[in-house]
């Protein structure tokens, strides 16, 4: 297969920027995009000329590295996937592909496809944990879980916070990355106690940050690559709310 | 070089008692006039700078990733193993203590063993405090499932996304040191050398990766949780970042890198499909619970999986090992897939692969019930095959997916370098020549929550210290060095990339020193090996400059070196003429092709000195004892 791409090229966050054309050839369908940059990469740099710099690790949608805006959707055209696990079969042969960031007042941009996420770090730090120290803890089987509760948990702790959500937002908003670590502890015993502080300490951090807020186009959950519902925004707005109007410890 | 293993005296069941208080103390208002360095921010390098900070000591944490919740622990799927016998099924410490053991081939340290097993039960609870989502019974009990090589159902697991529910459960742990700002972190900085002060490891030199900065660090400790070395294969199940550098410098500045020949292959990996491939993806070999592993009787039966009757397959692990089937240890299920492969039997493009089978499973609990206990894994297979594996059965290959060997260490994880410690995969110490299923997140949280904070605290204590500032003579001298390296890739200009250059001899390792090892592809291997380094440094292409994000240098460094250590792990390979676990020689082997130990010669540790670029290593012993589980042939039939 061959296709085109027009890849977004900045040297640095200073840089103007400006899109550069590709041609790719020869691609065979079970290679995935990054694999077609690879190999993209490797004739740059045989040829001198510097690489298209992006963020990938693990190569199997779990790690959360890889954030290409592909022809304006994050992660490209299939649902449920990671950009690293969109496979060239997916693409037309010939097709004319555009290659962007993420685009976020809260993701800088450092180099060509690569932005600064640690917003997303600094919103867990704000209070996404449960407060409990190496030690001490009690036998796993003493705090009995639910099933449905720890599966609903587990729906929401499976974001890989990867920025999509945000990426796919015309307001840049981080609601889905937050109610779903807000929702994960709520649903979960362990999660009570900082229930109230912790909802307010994420979403003030969250708008520190710049992200914009949500007016329910639900693009997130369609470019979410762990496709996270956004029935856990909804948890969000009734989490919130019960923290602004109980204070701290009060029920 | 001397190896003292530290191994404390007494019963083993008693021994980390009785280390755990015979260990000095750092009196709590003391804590924070300590500054350690953490490398890694895996399980093991997670929950160690938790811990530690924790604790009250001042942390300073590095990665290369853009953030501490990416590291490739997260790319664990299956479980992790505890001895909370839950299932009341007959699991024991000592069962757990036994089974790890024998796993490893009688290959690892019996008292590292027992201790791990003792802190799997805290684990667990650790992680349930953190609020990690496992699995669930109906009644709201923890659930666990058995696991490659075990008899016993030991393994708790959240879907098949076990490594990162408990990654994000040490990251969340850091998060909240972050704040209180016990813990600095560095993210997108990478350790290019370690600075050891009149015998002491006191700091490490980094190169940030967004600015090209390259400088130092000084602490009173330095921790490595950097990883394992699989990319050496090219190849393989790892993330496109992991690399032996941190290790690696580590070994050249004076720390023993132990049993580098011991790297497992994983018996339940996606087949390669080309040349183009970066990487391999591992499905959890949970899977081989309810899946048949098959490949057709006859050589060259080129009909679909469906169209071959019963009587025509061969179920070739039920019928070798009746009583483990199709739960055989890793290695020995990965060369059983070799052995059918080259027979002719390989199914799939390029024949280099056999069937995973759920009929019978789909048959017996329902399609519903598998495809809900294996989640992401049906998709996933389905995404990179374009097959169903529900419809038709899976094709598998082995493909290289972990490293027992590491950097040498005694019973308090600490180095041959005093003041440095290495955990989880990067150091060698509990698996021996092989690792069973769901050990490795068992053991890089075991030494980051509950060794390594009290071992560190002993050194601290023991050992007083005085500054060592960064512009001290050692410091600049280990920068100068890192300045010129970098300088030299840059200067090179020639015309291939660092990735062809490392899947050369990626294949060569795969080919030389993969899943079968002999005299002659070892020799072979260490005499190609230094000619590929050398075109490397005449003929790679590096672009850019240094004081830029520059993807192309970071990754030629870690090229450079696992240049270097591809030929370590040769000589390591070729030094030890037996088979055992992950290491199969074939001059050593069973009539019926089961790896053949040595105890007589082989029952040590080797652990490689580095002696210069020109030199050949050298190898030290440390003599394997067993007083618990006496050393028997390993029998899964």
């Amino acid at each position: 297969m061959n296709f085109t791409l027009h890849i977004w090229r900045q040297k640095s966050p200073t840089d103007a920027g400006r899109t550069v054309t590709y041609d790719a050839r020869d691609i065979s369908p079970d290679m995935s995009f990054l694999e077609m940059l690879d190999v993209v990469n490797a004739e740059l740099i045989e040829k001198g000329q510097e690489p298209i710099a992006f963020d990938s690790d693990c190569r199997e949608g779990i790690c959360g590295s890889c954030c290409l805006m592909i022809n304006g959707i994050p992660h490209g055209p299939e649902r449920g996937v990671a950009t690293c696990q969109t496979y060239m079969r997916v693409f037309r042969d010939g097709q004319e592909i555009y290659i962007e960031p993420w685009r976020a007042r809260a993701f800088p941009l450092l180099r060509d496809l690569i932005v600064d996420r640690g917003a997303f770090d600094r919103i867990v730090q704000a209070g996404g944990y449960v407060s409990v120290n190496t030690g001490g803890a009690q036998d796993g089987n003493c705090l009995p879980v639910a099933k449905t509760d720890a599966e609903r948990a587990m729906d929401a702790a499976a974001c890989i916070g990867c920025g999509a959500c945000v990426a796919a937002c015309k307001n840049a908003s981080a609601m889905l990355f937050t109610a779903a670590k807000v929702s994960h502890l709520a649903l979960l015993p362990q999660g009570q106690p900082e229930r109230r502080q912790r909802v307010r300490n994420m979403v003030e951090q969250m708008d520190r940050e710049g992200f914009g807020t949500c007016t329910n186009y639900y693009e997130c959950e369609a470019a979410c690559p762990k496709e996270i519902s956004v029935q856990f925004i909804a948890q969000l707005n009734r989490e919130y709310l019960a923290g602004c109007l109980e204070g701290d410890g009060e029920k | 070089m001397k190896l003292d293993s530290q191994i404390p005296s007494g019963p083993m069941a008693e021994k980390w008692d009785r280390h755990r208080f015979e260990m000095k103390l750092v009196n709590p208002a003391n804590k924070r006039k300590f500054r350690i360095l953490v490398v890694g921010t895996g399980l093991a390098g997670g929950s160690a700078a938790a811990t530690l900070a924790e604790l009250g000591y001042n942390v300073d944490c590095f990665c290369f990733q853009d953030s501490p919740r990416r590291a490739h622990s997260i790319a664990a799927q299956g479980g992790i193993n505890s001895a909370k016998n839950y299932q009341n099924d007959g699991d024991s410490i000592r069962r757990l203590f036994y089974d790890t053991v024998k796993g490893g081939d009688f290959r690892s340290r019996e008292a590292n063993v027992y201790r791990l097993s003792q802190v799997s039960v805290n684990i667990i609870d650790q992680c349930v405090a953190q609020g990690v989502p496992f699995a669930r019974e109906y009644g709201g009990q923890l659930f666990n499932r058995s696991f490659g090589g075990a008899q016993v159902s030991r393994t708790f697991y959240c879907r098949g996304q076990t490594g990162q529910q408990l990654l994000l459960g040490a990251y969340q742990a850091m998060s909240r040191q972050i704040h209180t700002g016990r813990i600095q972190m560095h993210p997108r900085t990478e350790m290019l050398d370690l600075v050891v002060v009149d015998g002491r490891a006191r700091g490490i030199v980094v190169r940030d990766l967004v600015s090209g900065q390259i400088q130092s660090y000084s602490g009173d400790a330095v921790v490595l949780a950097t990883g394992g070395y699989s990319p050496v294969f090219y190849l393989s199940t790892n993330a496109k970042g992991c690399n032996v550098t941190a290790t690696f410098r580590a070994y050249k500045r004076g720390a023993a890198f132990a049993n580098p020949c011991y790297t497992q292959i994983h018996p339940t990996c996606i087949p390669v499909t080309g040349d183009h491939q970066s990487k391999l993806t591992l499905m959890s070999e949970s899977l081989r619970n309810d899946g048949r592993i098959w490949v057709p009787k006859d050589g060259g039966d080129r009909r679909a999986p469906g169209q071959i009757p019963e009587a025509q397959r061969d179920y070739y692990l039920e019928r070798k090992y009746p009583s483990f089937g199709n739960l055989a240890p890793r290695d020995i299920a990965s060369r059983a897939a070799k052995e059918v492969c080259d027979e002719g039997r390989g199914v799939g493009d390029g024949g280099r692969g056999v069937y995973l089978d759920f009929a019978d499973s789909i048959r017996r609990l329902g399609e519903h019930t598998i495809r809900e206990r294996y989640g992401e894994l049906f998709p996933m297979y389905q995404r990179i095959t374009g097959e169903d594996g529900i419809q038709q059965p899976m094709r598998i290959y082995p493909a290289p997916h972990y490293t027992m060997g590491g950097l040498w260490v005694d019973y308090n994880l600490m180095s041959t370098v005093p003041g440095l410690f290495v955990v989880g995969e990067a150091n060698f110490s509990d698996h021996g020549a092989n690792r069973l299923g769901a050990s490795a997140l068992m053991q890089g949280l075991a030494d980051g929550y509950f060794i390594l904070p009290y071992t560190l605290s002993n050194y601290l204590a023991a050992n007083k210290q005085t500054p060592a500032p960064v512009d001290g003579a050692d410091f600049q001298r280990c920068e100068a060095d890192v300045h010129a390296r970098v300088n030299r890739l840059l200067s090179i200009k020639g015309k291939r990339s660092a990735q062809a250059i490392h899947r050369q001899a990626g294949k060569l390792m795969w080919d030389q020193c993969g899943m079968a090892r002999s005299e002659q592809s070892l020799k072979k291997a260490l005499n190609e090996i230094p000619a590929i380094r050398e075109e490397f440094w005449k003929n790679v292409s590096v672009t850019g400059g240094n004081g830029e994000l520059n993807q192309a240098l970071e990754y030629a460094g870690r090229v450079a070196d696992f240049l270097e250590f591809a030929e370590l792990l040769c000589h390591d390979a070729l030094d030890r003429d037996e088979s055992c676990g992950a290491h199969f020689r074939i001059e050593h082997q069973m009539p019926d092709g089961e790896a053949k130990r040595n105890d007589e010669q082989y029952s040590y540790v080797s652990a490689w000195e580095y002696a210069g670029d020109d030199q050949a290593p050298i190898l030290h012993k440390e003599p394997l004892v067993f007083e618990e589980v006496h050393p028997s042939v390993r029998s899964y039939k």
